[in-house]
């Protein structure tokens, strides 16, 4: 049985199908990569499981650790043990990175300044230099990505998905978020990171590939990858996605 | 200890100010208590007259030309009956090139009708600096009318800055009314940042006009409204010379029955001139909000961290 189990999923916006009874399982203590063009529909599916405002009214069925969690609220998914990283984190006003890294972390745990402090060395952020300052437009935007990530690392949840993870950051940065991403599966978190970069999809150890609201191939992360690169990114939406024809490709 | 002593401690006790700082010889203080100066200490520079008036103290405050005055001078104006009136004329000269940072606590924490208004006219001399952080303490009842008015004149290079904030109690009625003229490369900051709650009623009204060349002016409020609170916030900036700039930014948060409202006039006559406006009203940031739940916490104590920062 997967962490998490998504069946026959399909979302309407509008009137317009944008998740095509989409099917997966993911898999406890691996890492996944959910992989596509841009529109594939990877953000929309992932706002689906997390709940998010607009992305709630699906149809089928999501089970988290065997649960049905597709009535829940979101604040009532995250305390099951899901958390979402925004493809472009939100900015506020006045929080600090202290009380924004620290938010998630329970009010039973009595070393917060110590997991916060850690979480911030995960992704490269020097504590003393950050840690008053306010989560608002003045950081720049690969730093507020990195201070996603840190809340995410410090509340440490079971399911983590990750939206774009590589957007906005730098090379060396990147390989900073990469060793984040290890010690997470090294702590036993599932992880789903949603990415059209090669680079991000190497570090999964499975792929879901999708494409015009469908998963057209689940597999492991370095079949799907090569499919990808010589026939998604030169396509990029033009054909409609034949199904048959890419399973028959990959395996 | 006599009466004036103890009113003294009363009145800075409720605004949690350290008594020790009324020992030091480095720090300057001002505490009135109703119609009555209870307490009172100048520094070299700064020259502060008082007068009794009818329910309370006209105050004429001068700073030297050319002086700093180091620490924050310690300014407290309280009641501590529940009902009364407490009127302040303030009339303040900065002097070319003096600087000056007052932090004025105002306190009424047993407040069931009391009436505090405040007069002030204010002139900052050519490079001169004048920051003023107004905090105030109120009750719980919401009995509190808090009526302050100044009009500022602001000189060439000089620097007026001004911070209001609610820290500890309910509004009851505010209704701020300050109006600023700002001459070449001088500097304007407005901030008001008040919590509503009940059937607390918060006004404000901020005009300020960019008269002189180079000359930047920043009204910026902040306001959360909750239950029936009702808040109406009027911004107004004008910039007349060239190179003046100006933004007015007014965020307003609503929950339950609030009601808020914001008339923004922004003006510019001179064609080198520039202003921004920025308003937003109503519940608070969508994606604040999911991005905080998704951290595991409750709707409402998303929302009690977003606007709790948004007063900061
Ligand atoms: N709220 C919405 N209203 C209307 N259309 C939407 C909405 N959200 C998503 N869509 C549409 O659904 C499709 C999938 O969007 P989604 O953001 O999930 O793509 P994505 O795979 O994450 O792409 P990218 O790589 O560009 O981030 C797009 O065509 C998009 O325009
Ligand atoms: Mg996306």
């Amino acid at each position: 049985m997967g962490l998490l189990e998504v069946k026959n999923l399909s979302l309407h916006i509008n009137g317009k199908h944008i998740l095509r009874d989409v099917t997966l399982d993911v898999w406890r203590g691996h890492i996944h990569a959910l992989v596509g063009t841009n529109g594939a529909g990877k953000s929309t599916l992932a706002s689906a499981i997390m709940g998010l405002e607009g992305y709630r009214e699906v149809t089928g069925k999501i089970y988290f650790k065997g649960e049905r969690i597709d009535d829940l609220s979101i604040d009532q998914r995250a305390q099951k043990g899901i958390t979402f990283g925004w493809q472009e984190p939100a900015r506020y006003e006045g929080i600090s990175v202290n009380d924004f890294v620290g938010a998630g972390i329970s009010n039973d745990e009595n070393d917060k300044e110590a997991i916060i402090a850690d979480a911030l060395q995960q992704v490269g952020m020097k504590p003393d230099d950050y840690l008053t300052r306010a989560v608002d437009e003045t950081l720049s935007g690969g730093e507020r990505k990195k201070i996603e990530l840190a809340s995410i690392i410090a509340m440490n949840p079971p399911f983590i998905m990750l939206d774009e993870p590589d957007s906005g950051i730098d090379v060396a940065t990147l390989e900073r978020m990469a060793d984040a991403i290890k010690l997470l599966k090294e702590r036993g978190t599932t992880v789903l990171l949603i990415t059209h970069s090669l680079a991000v999809m190497r570090q999964a150890d499975h792929a879901f590939l999708m494409c015009d609201g469908q998963i057209i191939e689940k597999n492991t992360a370095d079949k799907i990858i090569p499919y990808f690169e010589q026939n998604c990114i030169p396509c990029n939406h033009k054909n409609k996605p034949d199904i048959e024809r890419a399973r028959e490709a990959i395996e | 200890m006599s009466a004036d002593q103890r009113l003294a401690s009363e009145i800075t006790g409720s605004a949690g100010i350290e008594s020790d700082m009324f020992k030091r010889k480095d720090i300057a203080h001002l505490l009135i208590h109703h119609d009555n100066v209870v307490g009172m200490h100048a520094v070299d520079g700064l020259e502060i007259k008082t007068k009794k008036i009818k329910d309370g103290v006209k105050i004429d405050l001068r700073l030297k030309e050319g002086t700093t005055v180091k620490n924050p001078v310690q300014m407290c104006f309280g009641m501590m009956p529940k009902k009364g009136l407490q009127h302040i004329v303030l009339n303040a000269v900065i002097e070319k090139d003096a600087h000056i940072n007052i932090l004025a606590h105002c306190t009424f924490p047993n407040a069931i009708d009391v009436k505090h208004v405040m007069d002030a006219e204010l002139t900052l001399e050519e490079n001169a600096s004048y920051k003023y952080y107004e905090r105030h303490v109120h009750s719980d009842k919401g009995g509190v009318q808090v009526i302050p008015k100044a009009k500022i004149h602001v000189g060439k290079h000089a620097r007026y800055i001004t911070d209001f904030e609610l820290l500890k109690g309910r509004v009851g009625l505010i209704d701020i009314d300050y109006e600023t003229t700002c001459e070449e490369k001088s500097t304007l900051e407005m901030n008001a940042r008040i919590n509503a709650t009940h059937e607390d009623k918060v006004k404000i009204r901020e005009i300020g006009h960019l008269n002189g060349a180079h000359s930047r002016g920043v009204l910026l409020s902040r306001v959360a409204v909750r239950d029936q609170a009702e808040a109406e916030v009027y911004s107004e900036l004008t910039a007349s010379a060239p190179y003046a700039r100006g933004h007015v930014d007014c965020k307003e948060i609503v929950q339950d029955d609030g009601i808020v409202s914001a008339i923004p006039i922004v003006k510019v006559n001179h064609p080198k001139a520039h202003i921004t406006h920025e308003a937003s009203l109503g519940s608070v940031d969508s994606k604040q909000l999911q991005t905080l739940m998704a951290r595991g916490l409750s709707e409402d104590d998303a929302t009690d961290l977003i606007i709790q920062g948004l007063l900061k």
